[in-house]
């Protein structure tokens, strides 16, 4: 067992990305404004220093350019992690993304492996607006041929991209700016926890209980994990017990860990940040339609989410639309007081 | 072109009004941002505040927005950048609507909808991105209206030295130059692209060179000069009204300021924003102005005493401005 200490979910991800690279001469790293100042967001904080302008490369503004170029280097042999400043921004870039990163491994047979890490910033509560704010993953996760990786906290963190720079395949590494511990926006501090100074990898599609409950699971990942423990919490003066399920990764996903849950519970919320329509409320709300055969639900399923309209600037506008710590209790609430009609007679 | 004496006090008048909007924006952004009213341990808290987010200034950058502007009409088109106030306030954007809308108020251009870097004044015809390097599609889109519409309206985009190597940059240039679309590129060189100096970023010294491989004119304003700028850009303003085409203009110019407000700048010489000081365009066109006898020191300070008059109404009014209701987020997504 080595040595903890406790690690901001930036400072987690650069050590992982920071190991991976002394191990590993293919692995480097490109993005904009990732060498001297370490990411906007801190996740490459160090390693200019360290490994040098040859495998830290500050990019033009030239997103087409630079993640087409990860995905033709990691086809000849490299191991590239490219830097995507914003979710947002993906609108610039998104056909090198999605038509030819997703894509290139199943037309060519599975004979072409495209081991790029694309890291991102996501998600809002800071007042940046609707060009800077969105979550998105569910966008991505939509597209057949990305593994999507939404992490909550510092220890699932580097786990997860140390597994997803090992892993042949394209891994979208999408991390809540809120939960990154950066000096200057304030941040969930549950994110940053206890982890491990030697390498280690945490499995894809493997969710995380993050809380043990028995009257409402609520599904969630990211920064809103953060929120769900703290709604779990206060809900415990109504005597009302929640299960956290931290999902961690959206591709794969977890599907026995939402069913094991609600199976126990009976009652459903699911919680995102990222936009209510077509997207990954509805998709874990049908995986428990799908399987009510073995499922008794107490209570419809819930979701709370964006609604669908962009992400205002405004703070009062913007909490309106970002669910709240008190959105969940208040969910949560309306859940233990539903019920679902009986079934008709046959 | 010579600007002459009224077009030469407007530039300086605006001048003063942006870099006393910035200044004053600098400090009332920082407004409860500091601790001990922030979460423990953080230096600084970007969300708090009344003018929360991000915050870009355009402090040193102002001679290039109204060397430009001073050729505009109302219904020519501006678009800007993620840092828009100086181009905003060049084309006539008012400033109290526009200061509502960065506290997030009812009563911004957006209601409260956009922030700082999404300003739209349809009557002005002003907007801007937050995206890198957007500016220029919008742009080539007001100005192939104008030639449907059978109108002389022009429309320029300002993009920054960083956006030059973005795609939709090169796309538009030659879409222009392709259909003679009457607009103006404007790019501010302000030397960085957040951390990235332009000699990190891009394979040439000028982007103006680049016109010619799209088949434009590109014009070299070396200085960061209202009166410079001016001149370079009237023949290409009067190229765009007769029908004969686009321009591209590059300026080199100065940021006084972060990338945004809060950025602590450690990619930066210790040194090198006061030697760009040293070389300030306000002072230096005070200067000017008085030397070629168009403005006498009375004057001077009355227009100081406008600008900051002007300034602080608009602080004012957005400050006294109610906020949004939390549920109008649902509205305008439609009209």
């Amino acid at each position: 067992m080595s040595n903890t200490r406790k690690l901001t979910m930036a400072q987690a991800i650069a050590e992982g990305i920071g190991q991976e690279m002394q191990s590993d001469d293919t692995v480097f790293v490109l993005g904009e404004d990732i060498g001297r100042y370490g990411g906007i967001f801190g996740a490459t904080g160090g390693l200019l220093d360290r490994f040098g302008p040859d495998r830290i490369m500050d990019t033009p503004i030239s997103e087409t350019a630079f993640i087409g170029t990860a995905t033709g280097a990691a086809a000849a042999g490299m191991r590239p992690i490219a830097e995507l400043m914003f979710v947002d921004f993906f609108g610039v870039c998104m056909d090198q993304i999605y038509n030819h990163l997703a894509k290139n491994t199943y037309m060519a047979g599975g004979h072409i492996k495209l081991p790029v890490v694309l890291t991102t910033a996501i998600g809002g509560g800071y007042n940046d607006a609707a060009q800077h704010s969105q979550c998105l993953y569910a966008t991505f996760a939509h597209m057949p041929g990305l593994k999507v990786v939404v992490p909550s906290n510092a220890y699932d963190a580097k786990g997860l991209m140390i597994q997803a720079i090992r892993d042949d395949n394209p891994v979208l590494f999408m991390y809540h700016k809120g939960i990154m511990g950066l000096p200057w926006m304030a941040y969930f501090e549950g994110s940053s926890n206890e982890v491990p100074e030697a390498a280690y990898t945490i499995p894809f599609g493997q969710a995380r209980v993050a809380r043990e409950g028995s009257d409402v699971t609520i599904v969630t990942l990211s920064q809103m994990v953060q929120k769900a423990l703290l709604a779990a919490e206060e809900l415990v003066a109504e005597r009302i017990s929640v299960e956290v399920i931290d999902l961690r990764t959206l591709v794969p996903l977890d599907r026995e860990a939402v069913l094991r849950s609600v199976r126990k519970t009976g009652r459903l919320l699911v919680a995102d940040e990222d936009y209510l329509g077509f997207g990954l409320t509805g998709e874990i709300a049908a995986i428990v339609a799908e399987n009510l055969d073995t499922v008794q639900l107490k209570a419809p399923v819930k979701r709370v989410a964006v609604p669908n309209v962009p992400i205002p600037y405004s703070r009062p506008l913007e909490r309106f639309v970002i669910p709240q710590v008190g959105s969940l209790v208040a969910a949560v609430r309306e859940l233990m007081t539903a019920s679902v009609r009986q079934p008709l007679e046959a | 072109m010579q600007a002459g004496k009224e077009a030469e006090l407007w530039m300086y008048e605006k001048m003063l009004e942006i870099r006393h909007f910035e200044e004053t924006m600098a400090t009332v952004y920082l407004e409860g941002k500091l601790p001990p009213h922030i979460q423990k341990g953080l230096a600084f808290d970007i969300g708090s505040g009344p003018v929360p987010g991000e915050m870009h200034l355009a402090a040193g950058q102002e001679p290039v927005a109204v060397g430009v502007c001073a050729h505009l009409k109302q219904t020519d088109t501006v678009v800007g950048t993620h840092r828009p106030h100086h181009f905003a306030i060049a084309k006539g954007v008012p400033l109290g609507r526009m200061a509502a809308e960065m506290f997030g108020k009812a009563t911004g251009l957006g209601k409260g909808k956009g922030g700082h870097m999404h300003l739209f004044d349809p009557v002005n015809r002003f907007s801007c991105s937050g995206i890198i390097g957007a500016s220029l599609p919008p742009a080539c889109g007001a100005a192939l209206a104008a030639k449907k519409l059978g109108k002389d309206w022009v429309a320029v985009a300002f993009f920054g030295e960083g956006a030059a190597n973005q795609g939709a940059v090169h796309e538009s240039l030659n879409l222009a130059a392709l259909w003679k679309l009457p607009v103006i590129f404007v790019c501010e060189d302000n030397k960085w692209a957040i951390s990235v100096p332009k000699s990190s970023a891009t394979s040439i010294e000028w982007v103006a060179d680049r016109a010619a491989g799209y088949g434009m004119p590109g014009i070299k304003v070396a200085t960061n000069d209202a009166m410079a700028v001016y001149e370079a850009a009237g023949p290409a303003v009067q190229r765009a009204r007769r029908g004969e085409g686009p321009s591209l203009i590059e300026v080199k110019t100065d940021r006084y300021l972060g990338h945004f407000q809060g950025d602590p700048e450690v990619y930066r010489p210790k040194d090198e924003v006061a030697n760009l000081r040293k070389n300030d365009p306000i002072p230096r066109m005070a200067s000017h102005l008085k030397l070629q006898g168009y403005m006498s020191d009375t004057e001077e300070a009355k227009l100081v005493a406008l600008a900051r008059r002007r300034v602080a109404d608009a602080f004012e009014f957005a400050r006294n401005s109610p906020d949004p209701e939390p549920q109008d987020a649902l509205q305008d997504v439609f009209v």
